[in-house]
């Protein structure tokens, strides 16, 4: 119902902006990309801050924008919620008087949340009288967050908004995004040049490079596409869906499911069984053998079959593997290739030393 | 020497000034708001000569800035002409209607002024925000950018008035002599010194700088309060 087709194109200066985007109408998509890559040029055309000639705008049925640029419709009638870099809280008001400001002006049909459950989610109940000059910048950001989603937006778009944050707020606010996303259900367009951040959230990447989107799908075969530079970071892998299946109580471990078979072994912290957990798992930290090792610490070692080997540098190379279906890379060195003969359609064991929990 | 009271010439010419200022601010802060607006916000190419002409009367010494005016409000200028035809009455120069517009234009600078910088300096960020919470951009005007730009406002208001208190030059070749209509307190500081009448030059004068004094400590304080966060 809402979801979105949006295509730009703008030239300023030198830089060129030609990129389409679509998103469903559920989930987030990041927009991930170096600065200058045309990101927030992107995100304010998509706002209607920027008209570009000739663009394209629709969300749903809705058209924001027009190729024949008959129909232009200006932000405040987008029904689009935005968080942007920096808070942007309006400081003649005081917490309260922000997030009233913008349950005020949602027509009363349109609003789902009222102000009580935005700040029983975003826990602010102590700021409600504070002068928003006076709060910290993560608390600040999260008034902003508040404050965007009290309006019971079509689409909710996020342009880096924890990068002005220092590293302790940054944190805090990571569980609490994760939390509004889960409950909000309103589409995310989220831009960020953070990979940890894009982990961590984001169902489906578009990666934007030089002012177009070169490649879009969903996080877990994005990271792994040894086309796209995404799979060659330093900290590249994999991150997988999975659901708690097992408790091993006697050594506190939990066994994962990953949908198809394969399982994984990591400390328990908890979670219920059925519960849903991202995992990520580092291509460094994947090394491969071509027989089941019989006595090693490593629990997590899976059977998989290689489907494709790059070449990184002289060194490495990264090998792309098929585990029941679903991808894992591992970054092993040239030698290490040629000594064990590894090539394309050979069956192994990978040997998973570590696992990263992204989200549970 | 003894300060004499003010006589009532003279307390007539006070209350002149006062309602002149008055008068002239409220007009300044009204025509220009939106024109300090465009200015902070605009990107015209003609932006730059709007910006001389609205620093005009800043660098012109308000007898060619008079000469010119009267020769527009003159019944036979062009504005004065008009004047005379919509009102069927009397003269445009030499009136109280006329004052005012000469001192418009001569304080003009005093008010577009701090209502620019105080438009620039908020920038487009908090606008952006209020629109993408639903806020037309009229809405955003009264709701942010007016609250936003209220020190610009206090500083244009008390500028303007104490400066339209302070005008002289415009005043004499526009307005003239007129008591009860044209008759300005500086005017009168100006006439009694003219006839050696000492005192009464002072008690004006004394009274227009306890009034300029206490407007600009109005403003510095309010200023100081503001950039330390209380409201």
């Amino acid at each position: 119902m809402n979801a979105l087709r949006a295509r730009f194109s703008l030239t300023l200066g030198d830089f060129h902006l030609d990129a389409t985007l679509e998103a469903p109408d559920s989930g987030v998509t990041a927009l991930f990309g170096p600065s200058g890559s045309g990101k927030s040029t992107f995100l304010r055309c998509l706002m209607g801050l920027i008209r570009a000639p000739g663009g394209e705008c629709r969300l749903g049925a809705r058209i924001w924008q027009e190729a024949e640029d008959r129909t232009f419709i200006p932000l405040h009638r987008r029904r689009l919620g935005v968080v942007f870099q920096t808070p942007r809280l309006f400081p003649h008001l005081d917490v309260a008087g922000n997030l009233a400001y913008a349950w005020r002006r949602t027509p009363p049909e349109r609003r789902r949340l009222d102000i009580d459950a935005v700040v029983g989610m975003l826990k602010l109940e102590d700021l409600l009288h504070r002068d928003p000059r006076f709060l910290s910048g993560g608390e600040q950001q999260r008034v902003a967050i508040g404050r965007a989603i009290v309006t019971n937006p079509d689409l909710l778009v996020m342009d880096e908004p924890l990068s002005s944050l220092d590293h302790r707020s940054r944190h805090e606010i990571l569980q609490d995004l994760e939390r509004v996303f889960r409950e909000l259900r309103t589409p995310v367009i989220y831009v960020s040049h953070d990979f940890d951040e894009i982990l961590r959230f984001a169902d489906r990447l578009a990666l934007i490079e030089r002012g177009s989107i070169r490649a879009i799908g969903p996080v877990g075969e994005m990271v792994t596409r040894l086309d796209l530079p995404l799979a060659h970071a330093a900290d590249a892998g994999t991150v997988v869906e999975a659901r708690v299946d097992r408790w091993d109580e006697a050594f506190a471990l939990a066994e994962l499911a990953l949908g198809g078979g394969p399982r994984l072994t990591i400390p328990n912290r908890g979670w219920p069984i059925g519960a849903p957990v991202r995992v990520r798992i580092l291509a460094r930290d994947v090394s491969l053998t071509l027989e089941a090792p019989h006595r090693t610490s490593i629990l997590n070692v899976i059977p998989a079959t290689v489907r494709e080997l790059f070449p990184e540098n002289p060194a490495q190379v990264m090998v792309k593997l098929d585990v029941a279906g679903w991808p894992l890379l591992a970054r092993i060195t040239l030698k290490s290739r040629q000594n064990l003969g590894i090539h394309v359609g050979q069956s192994l064991w990978a040997q998973v030393k570590s696992v990263a929990v992204e989200r549970e | 020497m003894s300060l004499p009271t003010l006589s009532p010439l003279d307390w007539t010419a006070l209350r002149l000034s006062l309602e002149l200022g008055l008068v002239t601010t409220a007009t300044l802060l009204v025509c220009g708001t939106p024109l300090a607006w465009w200015l902070a916000r605009g990107r015209s190419r003609f932006k730059p000569i709007v910006e001389a002409i609205v620093a005009m009367p800043l660098v012109l010494p308000p007898t060619v800035l008079g000469f010119y005016l009267l020769i527009l409000l003159a019944p036979k200028g062009p504005l004065g002409a008009l004047w005379q035809e919509a009102t069927g009455g009397g003269s445009l120069a030499f009136s109280f209607p006329g004052l005012v517009l000469a001192s418009v234009v001569y304080s003009f600078p005093f008010v577009v002024q701090p209502l620019q910088r105080a438009f620039e300096s908020m920038g487009s960020a908090p606008l952006e925000a209020a629109a993408s919470l639903g806020a037309s951009p009229w809405d955003a005007f009264a709701s942010v950018a007016l609250p936003l730009a209220r020190r610009g406002y206090l500083t244009a208001a008390v500028l303007g008035f104490a400066h339209t208190l302070g005008e002289f030059g415009v005043v004499l070749m526009v307005g003239g002599n007129i008591p009860g209509q044209t008759r300005v307190i500086s005017i009168a500081v100006y006439d009694h010194v003219e006839n050696l009448e000492y005192g009464e030059a002072h008690a004006l004068s004394l009274l227009l700088l306890l009034i300029a004094f206490v407007s600009l400590v109005t403003i510095f304080t309010l200023n100081r309060e503001e950039r330390s966060g209380r409201r």
